[in-house]
């Protein structure tokens, strides 16, 4: 009898052994008194995973840090793939509060994520530090259940505008940045502060999330002082090689996700010059972001961006919060008012605290990319402190207009 | 046929019992999931089983009837009504998209489904003032039934446990009904029932009907489920991953679809919470069906039992010692 593989056999062993390969067994619950469960929703596969890998970076970071004990409990930390979309999101949120019973979770990422599971956190009363910039979750449609420290999708735009129009001197601009909600707030956020210290918003455009080629875009930039895109993800690395490989010399101002230091590896010299504003910055000197920023390349031998700031900057609110309630976490309500309270004077992205709405109100940095020693760096150029996610407006004018959108403002003819 | 009875008596009780032995709240939501999209492949299993036209579009159906349950509920009608609109609007999209759609077979249909799919996936995303955009739409509540709250996880479970034995009844009457044999043969020889005097187009045609009634049914469910509808519902990964669970089932046969979607939803879900490279097993999951079973888990199965069978018959036939003579 032969014992010839055939070809189904050796298939059918591939499938299991790669199967048992990728198997991670879950780690055992230390037996201990109660642990602290801090779920994290991020993406890890499809086209977002980077930042959500990121994401998880930054959390894991901060936990080994604290050695996985916050206020004297021993922190659990469990991690889930929402796969980036809405429905995977909610019932990741489902395992890690029905089936893990997290007493707070961190993420998830992207806005639609969020929208998707606002409600039902609202109603399991659990809290939730997201990163996702959906405006109105902070705004119009608030939830007593939210947190953020990073910054609303407008929140590093109208800063950036102001430096615009009053440091640079642009008087004639033209936005672009994807087709979607995150797109339409940020460029909505620069045109009302630009327009507002007396720039003109030319003309927007609004390439779909999977652009190829920019081309058609940006022959439409022409007549202008400068460009604001709002990129996220990987796509300012290729709109900016386009735009200089089209021969563009106009200045580049851009937010959080345009600019950020992650990206830095990736850019090539066409970059350089572009200005970026964001609520973390690399080369913040302050005692946290040092040993942050030390961590991280020891740790993963990359620098740090937003992403992974936001989440060790979450993890330190969460921190905080709990030491405030002495380490009780039982009543979620009360944890969630002592988070709301926390008021940090070192984190790697500067002072914080929360507005009565949950969000942010910090420090951001207008940064400069320039090349030093061979190497692309984001100088801090000029800081805006306390910035508040209604910028220097009045919260109840601000929150009467509707949320920036495509057609909000409307462009001036 | 006893056996098969039994098992089904079985499967039944198990299903029946599922709050009382699964280990948690988030399982019994989880087999919620399973059998809202088992009703899900049903639909797209009579196209794509028993009519044999491919659709890659019916996620954008799917999310029609989603959106439409949605945008009454925002709108302040109560669930009868929005239910019933739902429904209603998810069919006659399917009578759009069969009218459109059956002009053609083969390829030919598969890319005007892919395309109408497309077109409403980008309805979805642009028209903002009906759809909200990609931030979507939110339902506040969960309709109450003969009194019990559907919030509840095993109220919602045992409601889409019984919408699902009804849709199942319903295609196993379809399938035996002399409709369904008649799409059969539409299917293997649509030439040869055409001269017999069926009219081709118009049993594709209900047939497509029934499809879009069983998507819409389950867009409902969904909707209900996770109170919250946005485009990524609707894009062509989605409808790719609901023609995945039939194919890798069994396309064209009762349960496939329903042990398709018990294998993807599972893996997404629950796997995936031990495995990072979730994608990647599911991946090896399929090509390994493809390459073991092709025609599907459950007619693969079932082939090999037969197999299994037959041979202990054969070796229990053959008498001792008679071994050396077989060639």
């Amino acid at each position: 009898m032969s014992r010839k593989i055939t070809r189904r056999k050796f298939m059918a062993g591939t499938a299991a052994g790669a199967a048992a390969a990728t198997f991670r067994f879950p780690a055992p619950a230390i037996a201990q008194a109660a642990p602290f469960k801090l779920g994290l929703l991020t993406v890890k596969t499809g086209p977002l995973a980077q930042g959500g890998i990121q994401m998880e970076q930054g959390i894991v970071t901060f936990l080994k840090e604290k050695n996985y004990t916050f206020a004297g409990r021993k922190v659990e930390f469990i991690s889930a793939d929402t796969g980036g979309n809405p429905a995977g999101t909610k019932t990741k949120a489902q395992e890690l509060i029905e089936r893990d019973k997290v007493d707070t979770i961190v993420g998830p990422l992207a806005a639609f994520e969020l929208l998707a599971i606002t409600d039902y956190i609202a109603q399991q009363k659990t809290p939730c530090l997201s990163l996702a910039a959906a405006e109105d979750m902070t705004q119009r449609r608030p939830n007593p259940y939210f947190l953020r420290a990073s910054a609303t999708s407008s929140q590093a735009m109208h800063p950036m505008a102001d430096f615009a129009a009053k440091e640079l001197k642009l008087k004639r601009i033209i936005t672009i940045s994807e087709d979607f909600a995150f797109g339409y707030e940020q460029m909505g956020g620069f045109q009302q502060t630009f327009e507002d210290n007396g720039g003109r918003i030319v003309n927007k455009l609004w390439p779909p999330i999977v652009t190829p080629d920019y081309t058609p875009y940006l022959a439409q930039i022409q007549d202008v002082d400068g460009v604001c895109q709002g990129f996220a993800g990987s796509n300012p690395l290729r709109f900016l090689k386009q735009y200089a490989a089209a021969g563009l010399k106009y200045p580049v101002v851009t937010g959080e996700t345009g600019g950020d230091d992650a990206l830095l590896r990736s850019f090539g010299d066409e970059a350089i010059g572009l200005y970026s504003c964001c609520p973390y910055t690399l080369d913040l000197d302050t005692p946290s972001n040092k040993r942050f920023v030390a961590a991280m390349n020891k740790e993963y031998s990359v620098d740090p961006g937003f992403y992974c700031a936001g989440l060790y900057v979450n993890g330190m609110v969460v921190e905080a919060g709990l030491q405030k309630t002495g380490g009780k976490s039982d009543d979620k309500a009360e944890l969630m008012k002592a988070m709301k309270a926390v008021t940090l004077t070192d984190t790697p992205r500067g002072p914080i605290k929360f507005d009565h709405l949950g969000n942010v109100i910090g420090d951001f940095y207008v940064r400069h990319l320039e090349k030093a020693n061979g190497k692309l760096i984001n100088k801090t150029v000029k800081t805006y402190h306390n910035v508040s996610q209604f910028w220097t407006y009045d919260e109840k004018k601000f929150l009467e207009q509707p949320v920036y959108s495509r057609n909000y403002p409307p462009l001036k003819s | 046929m006893t056996i098969r009875f039994l098992a089904l008596v079985v499967a039944f009780a198990a299903l029946a019992t599922v709050p009382y032995w699964m280990p948690g709240v988030y399982y019994i939501n989880v087999a919620s999931q399973i059998l809202f999209y088992a009703i899900f492949a049903l639909g797209l299993n009579v196209l794509v089983g028993y009519a044999g036209l491919v659709s890659l579009g019916h996620a954008g159906l799917f999310g029609v009837a989603a959106y439409a349950a949605g945008y009454m509920l925002q709108l302040g009608f109560g669930h009868p009504l929005a239910i019933l609109v739902a429904l209603v609007i998810g069919v006659a999209s399917m009578a759009i998209y069969a009218a459109l759609s059956l002009r053609s077979t083969g390829i030919g249909f598969i890319m005007i489904t892919l395309a109408l799919g497309e077109i409403l996936w980008g309805l979805a995303y642009r028209w903002i003032s009906l759809t909200g955009g990609d931030n979507g739409l939110s339902l506040k509540s969960r309709p109450e039934l003969f009194g019990f709250s559907m919030s509840d996880v095993n109220t919602f479970y045992y409601a889409s446990l019984v919408i699902f034995m009804l849709s199942l009844a319903a295609m196993t009457v379809f399938v035996r009904s002399p409709l369904g044999a008649a799409l059969m043969g539409t299917r293997d020889q649509p030439r040869r029932m055409n001269a017999l005097g069926y009219h081709v187009w118009a049993i594709r045609f209900y047939a497509c009907l029934f499809s879009g009634l069983l998507t819409s049914i389950s867009a409902i469910l969904f909707v209900y489920y996770t109170q919250f509808i946005s485009p990524q519902t609707l894009a062509l990964t989605a409808s790719a991953e609901v023609l995945l669970m039939v194919i890798s089932g069994g396309a064209g046969t009762l349960l496939g679809p329903i042990v398709g979607a018990t294998l993807v939803v599972v893996v997404k879900t629950v796997v995936s919470g031990f495995i990072e490279r979730w994608n990647f097993l599911l991946g090896a999951i399929f090509v390994a069906i493809v390459i073991l079973m092709p025609e599907g888990l459950v007619p693969g199965t079932a082939r090999l039992w037969r197999l299994a069978w037959r041979q202990r018959e054969r070796g229990a036939s053959v008498t001792p010692g008679s071994a050396e003579a077989k060639p």
